[in-house]
């Protein structure tokens, strides 16, 4: 089972990007469970969802406490909540900004965390450009997809297709694909 | 077909394949999506021949169920927490006049203090109004269990409640198997009432009643129930037999056969106790022989199956999501009561309260104890005996303490409640 934990703030989408990880995830024929932190949604709250991945049915219901891989949909958390919280030494680390590990004052928590799993990308501006607006939760799937090989990008699409329709699917679709671009380059150059 | 979406969501479906004539509804989370979604379809004309009724209140959806049921019509509502107990006048009014309406409880705890998170205490307050009330375990069970539910009120003329987890289930993505029509139709068929508001045959519906005939009258709501608990497994069987699962019924055992242990809870937490047996199954965990107890029907309990369930296990665990307060346990007594005379050590747990989670390693470390018998009679899971401690200790030393919520959101270092 693979699980994931998504870290942002209300009105970023981060439920949504939860359910539509799980549907991307049942497009390819795998079990997926995908579930918000119960609240009082507010605008600009901290907000957690998460989505567990398997081959099998999935009847566990408790949080995520130790996850294989969080998506951290803005980084002013960084310092607010213990997004980082039981994650799995092995595990991925996705975050939503336009400066590295280092500039967000992570060098040293990630010295312990396999670097090809950690990954950056700026969905806001990737939402602003494709979408119209400062929504970054479906660019982060799009990178997700590159950095964790978990799904792939046209799972990605297909959700998309499945939660949108028109030119938001169409906009949505173009920032998913970038960001998937733009962190398998930065991959296969760490490689080289 | 299967499909990922939201337990609402596929409840919705459920209900939508079921042909209700009259939806009303209030809205209320965890509940909201559900009537948020039949509202739309009846709007876009996906489900016709079905009338939605906003109405003012939880009190209002239950007396306008009520008023469209007796008038012949198949008739469904939602709620939760204080939107149940809102309606509580009416619910018992349902069921009293034998009026087989269908409703969700998206099950949510009930305040003071608020709180919007899953318990089981909404419905198991109305554990005695009349209605029969099933549990499910997944969003698979919760959408099947409303096409069983519609057809077994309108056979036994008598409202059904289908409860599911708020939140946990209601607002889950997960894989679901949807019915075709010709499926839930070929399953459930119109609904021919055994009463109703007919012009053309006039009959008035809700007699007043005396010391002569009322003992009578509530003894035959009972003699329904005891009918329920031959009828429920039937459906269950008769349902497999057209969509190919096992859902409903009135209990399921797992890894009960060889157990000595076996562990009794309803909803959707049973997934996480499964997964917690499986664990501690295993040889290099023990090799612990435990097995689990899902109840699906608790009104009509199902006393004797719950007694054969448990004939050859040595003690019992209730894990409930309910406190009767004064007393502790809920479900436990009902299972005490099935036991009486097996020798059977029994032990009620009170978990997940007010949406706190219950998690593997908790389970763990309690049917650990279970299994040595190390607990109390009744055990709060994960208790903070430090917070409560402390206000005990507070209340002892001076009189005005001021309010007990504030006191102790302030001991556990947050302003407002905390969900993460």
């Amino acid at each position: 089972m693979f699980q994931v934990r998504i870290h942002g703030r209300g009105g970023q989408g981060v439920v949504t990007a939860a359910e539509m990880l799980s549907v991307a995830a049942f497009e390819e024929g795998r079990h997926a469970q995908a579930f918000p932190s119960f609240g009082s949604e507010r605008t600009g709250a901290p907000v957690v969802a998460f989505c567990r991945i398997a081959d099998t049915e999935i009847r566990l219901r408790e949080p995520i406490m130790v996850p294989d891989a969080l998506i951290i949909q803005d980084p002013t958390l960084l310092h607010q909540v213990d997004v980082f919280a039981g994650l799995r030494p092995d595990g991925y680390i996705l975050i939503n900004t336009n400066k590295s590990f280092e500039e967000l004052g992570l060098a040293d928590f990630v010295k312990s965390h396999r670097a090809e799993r950690l990954r950056t990308v700026s969905a806001t501006d990737l939402a602003l450009k494709h979408v119209g607006r400062p929504v970054p939760n479906v660019p982060l799937l799009g990178g997700f997809a590159a950095v964790s090989g978990i799904i792939r990008l046209e799972s990605v699409i297909k959700a998309i297709n499945d939660r949108f329709s028109g030119k938001v699917a169409e906009g949505n679709i173009a920032a998913a694909t970038e960001a998937y671009k733009i962190v398998q380059m930065e991959m296969e150059a760490a490689h080289a | 077909m299967l499909k990922q979406i939201e337990g609402s969501r596929a409840v919705a479906e459920a209900v939508a394949l079921c042909r209700p004539e009259v939806i009303c509804a209030y809205p209320i989370s965890p509940q909201t999506h559900i009537v948020e979604a039949l509202g739309e379809m009846v709007k876009e004309e996906t489900l016709t021949d079905c009338e939605y009724i906003n109405v003012e209140s939880e009190f209002a959806a239950m007396s306008v169920a009520i008023g469209a049921s007796a008038a012949g019509a198949r008739s469904y509502t939602a709620t939760a927490s204080q939107g149940l107990l809102f309606m509580v006048e009416a619910v018992y009014n349902a069921s009293g006049l034998g009026l087989p309406i269908v409703m969700t409880v998206a099950n949510r705890a009930i305040g003071a203090p608020i709180n919007i998170w899953n318990d089981h205490s909404d419905s198991l307050s109305q554990r005695d109004c009349g209605w029969i009330q099933l549990f499910a375990e997944t969003n698979q069970e919760a959408l099947d269990l409303h096409i069983q539910a519609f057809k077994l009120a309108e056979e036994l003329s008598m409202p059904v409640m289908v409860c599911m987890d708020g939140f946990i289930l209601t607002h889950a993505y997960e894989r679901v198997d949807m019915p075709t029509q010709e499926q839930v139709d070929a399953y459930l068929p119109p609904y021919e009432p055994r009463q109703v508001l007919d012009p053309n045959e006039p009959v008035s519906i809700g007699a007043m009643v005396g010391p002569e005939a009322f003992t009578e009258v509530r003894y035959l709501a009972h003699a329904k129930q005891m009918q329920a608990l031959e009828r429920i497994p039937q459906l269950a069987t008769e349902f497999n037999s057209v969509f190919g699962r096992d859902s409903g019924g009135l209990i399921h055992t797992y890894r009960t056969e060889d157990a000595d242990t076996i562990v009794i809870a309803m909803g959707s937490v049973l997934g996480t106790i499964k997964d917690t047996v499986d664990a501690m199954r295993l040889p290099e965990n023990g090799g612990h022989r435990i097995g689990v107890l899902g109840i699906t029907s608790y009104r009509p309990f199902p006393l004797a199956a719950v007694a054969d369930a448990l004939k050859n296990c040595k003690r019992f665990v209730v894990l409930e999501k309910s406190l009767a307060v004064g007393i502790g346990g809920i479900v436990a007594t009902d299972v005490r009561m099935a036991v009486t005379g097996m020798g059977l050590k029994g032990f009620t747990v009170v978990a997940g309260l007010g949406g706190r989670a219950i998690t593997v390693k908790s389970l763990t470390a309690l049917f650990e104890k279970a299994m040595r018998e190390n607990l109390d009679l009744v055990t709060f899971l994960d208790l903070d005996w430090k917070a409560v401690n402390k206000q005990l200790e507070r209340e002892k030393a001076r009189r005005r303490t001021g309010p007990v919520a504030e006191a102790l959101l302030r001991d556990v270092g947050v302003v407002g409640a905390r969900n993460y």
